[in-house]
């Protein structure tokens, strides 16, 4: 009996080979917990950062739009507007086209070679820097457009939405860039949720005698609706968040106007813009309309997660 | 007997006609500016390539001038990007590593994935205002401000959810099997996590990890107020203390140049950094239908 208990003594581990196993656990315990220290860090540095801004202006700051750093007056309305007109509106023009290309490329119209290559081309473009768009959108689309532009305050000038004449830089343009941006991002989820849509599915609606674009709308899309949902909620996250296409070709004015066709503010762009040559009270300002950004992909990027979680295909 | 067969007229099939031809119209019209605007870029930018590019620094802005090229840049944005991998990669995978290995799907697990979704969506512009209030403003680092190293660790802030997603994901795909087999010979948990679920997984972090890397590459707005621009070369290791160029802020700077020996040069820029990323990009995407296959057999 005692010589097995030695026995049993000696093939334990070695103290040391215990120690690593138990440095390394906990390494990477501490690792993982970094992802949760980053995020606390940053909305707590911006929101102390944006205090004094905030408990001089509360919450007026959101519906003012006087910015003027000589008579330190702030308030962000313009930045704001533009921020939720130009994705929302980028959206509307995306999530159709996207989820078209989409159906497109799970239906069987084209040989399923060429559908891959689309796939996979559009999800490449996903990977273009959005400076790069920027600079597109400058030489090539801003000219490009120019005369459409002209044509549409023309004809349609008593509409408010394009009642300014167009002078080079302005909102629109932001808005089809944002366009460009969101369209990989918005087919390849609306692609991934179709395909995970059951193969039976659609054969049961096949068989009880509905059509192709029956079986699509009234089986298949709302199968695959809260993936969809979930990515043009990340879209919009994207859009809301994207500085450097949108700072190149908006504008960059705190001017407020209705028309799209007026030059105009985002408040990524007014960050990118301002934040390097700012001193005083100024920064305080950028800081709590950053802040005001934050929380709005905060709010909109957890709600696409709670989607997902409650929504998600059950078959 | 007549609705044995195919009718045109009917109104369903009309319906479908319409239908399918405006999902057409709906791929072509995303596709079409898209191929438009690569072969753009590609034509545009390379069609500014000179040897004399990789190795001069850039001119200051003037319209008689020759632009000069983008060394610093190029050199800038190697050195920012390997400085944010150096951060994010360690603490990506060991993050990774716990979630797959250690966590037991408990309340901590679930909020550390949680936060890489969350913080996988904060904007990229946040991140750089985060690293300003921190680092920059602070001067923290030895007494310098605006750096090449606060880039990249505001770039690293970017690059973190992929890393950890990636390697969080990558692990989950090792058989269980493999895991049972080494701790039954008497492996210890890290010798087992090192040894075997790590190189067998390694192929696809790998993949995860170098994607992360070229969309990291490419960002801008993190870096115009943490490592603002530079004209001059990259000489020393003290460098990385002072402002230092990318070609991402380059492109940014120069496009809105009204001079036209810049905007070529943001051109030429834009052709190495998109180039470089898509073959990236091509290439894992290759190497990753190539592993696959080899799986099936």
């Amino acid at each position: 009996m005692e010589e097995k208990l030695t026995l049993f003594k000696n093939r334990k581990r070695f103290g040391i080979e215990k120690n690593i196993d138990i440095i390394f656990k906990n390494t990477a315990l501490v690792l993982s917990s970094f992802v949760a220290i980053i995020l606390l860090g940053i909305i707590l540095v911006v929101f102390f950062q944006s205090f004094e801004s905030f408990s001089r202006y509360g919450l007026k700051f959101l519906v003012t739009s006087e910015w003027n750093p000589v008579k330190d007056e702030y308030g962000a309305f313009t930045a704001i507007y533009g921020t939720l007109v130009t994705s929302f509106l980028s959206l509307l023009i995306t999530i159709p086209l996207g989820v078209g290309t989409a159906i497109f490329i799970t239906e069987d119209f084209v040989p399923k070679v060429v559908r891959e290559i689309i796939g996979s081309f559009v999800e490449l473009l996903a990977a273009i820097p959005s400076v790069v768009l920027g600079l597109w959108a400058i030489f090539v689309m801003e000219p490009f457009f120019r005369a459409f532009f002209v044509f549409l305050h023309n004809f349609f000038g008593w509409i408010p939405l394009f009642s300014t004449e167009p002078t080079g830089r302005n909102s629109l343009l932001a808005i089809l860039i944002l366009v460009v941006m969101l369209l990989p991002i918005v087919t390849s989820i609306a692609r991934d949720s179709l395909n995970q849509v059951p193969k039976k599915l659609r054969n049961a609606a096949y068989g009880i005698g509905a059509s192709r674009w029956k079986t699509i709308f009234s089986v298949i899309l709302p199968a695959a609706l809260s993936g969809i949902m979930a990515g043009v909620l990340l879209a919009l996250g994207r859009a809301m968040g994207e500085t450097m296409a949108v700072t190149m070709i908006i504008g960059n004015s705190n001017a407020f106007s209705w028309s799209l066709l007026s030059p105009g503010y985002t408040i990524s762009s007014m960050l990118a813009n301002q934040f390097g040559e700012a001193d005083g009270s100024q920064v305080s300002s950028l800081f709590y309309a950053a802040f005001v950004l934050m929380i709005l992909s905060l709010v909109v990027n957890i709600f696409a997660q709670w989607l997902v979680k409650k929504f998600s295909l059950k078959y | 007997m007549n609705s044995l067969y195919y009718q045109k007229r009917l109104s369903r099939n009309i319906g479908d006609k319409f239908f399918t031809s405006l999902s057409v119209i709906c791929a072509l019209i995303a596709i079409l500016p898209l191929i438009f605007l690569v072969t753009y870029i590609l034509y545009k930018g390379g069609s500014q390539i000179t040897p004399e590019l990789f190795t001069l620094e850039p001119n200051p802005p003037g319209d008689d001038l020759d632009a000069g090229g983008i060394n610093p840049a190029l050199i800038g944005t190697l050195i920012i990007t390997t400085i944010a991998s150096i951060i994010a990669i360690p603490v990506g995978v060991g993050g990774g590593i716990y979630l797959a290995e250690y966590s037991k799907g408990g309340a901590f697990s679930r909020f550390i994935r949680f936060g890489v979704n969350v913080l996988a969506g904060v904007p990229s512009i946040i991140a750089g205002v985060f690293i300003y209030a921190l680092i920059v403003s602070t001067k923290i680092l030895f007494g310098s401000m605006y750096s090449g190293l606060a880039g990249g660790m505001a770039l690293s802030i970017l690059m973190l959810p992929t890393v950890i997603k990636t390697t969080d994901e990558g692990l989950k795909l090792v058989p269980n099997e493999l895991r049972y087999a080494s701790l039954g010979v008497g492996a210890s948990m890290y010798t087992t996590i090192l040894k075997v679920t790590l190189p067998s997984a390694f192929r696809s972090i790998a993949t995860g990890v170098v994607l992360g890397i070229a969309r990291a590459a490419g960002e801008t707005a993190p870096l115009i107020f943490t490592a603002l621009f530079s004209y001059y070369y990259i000489t020393g290791f003290g460098d990385l203390f002072y402002e230092m160029g990318s070609l991402a802020v380059l492109i940014y700077n120069f496009a809105l140049e009204p001079y036209d020996p810049q905007n070529k040069l943001a051109w030429a820029a834009s052709f190495i950094l998109v180039l470089s990323i898509l073959s990236v990009n091509i290439f894992s995407r290759i190497l990753a239908a190539f592993t696959e296959k080899t799986k099936r057999v």
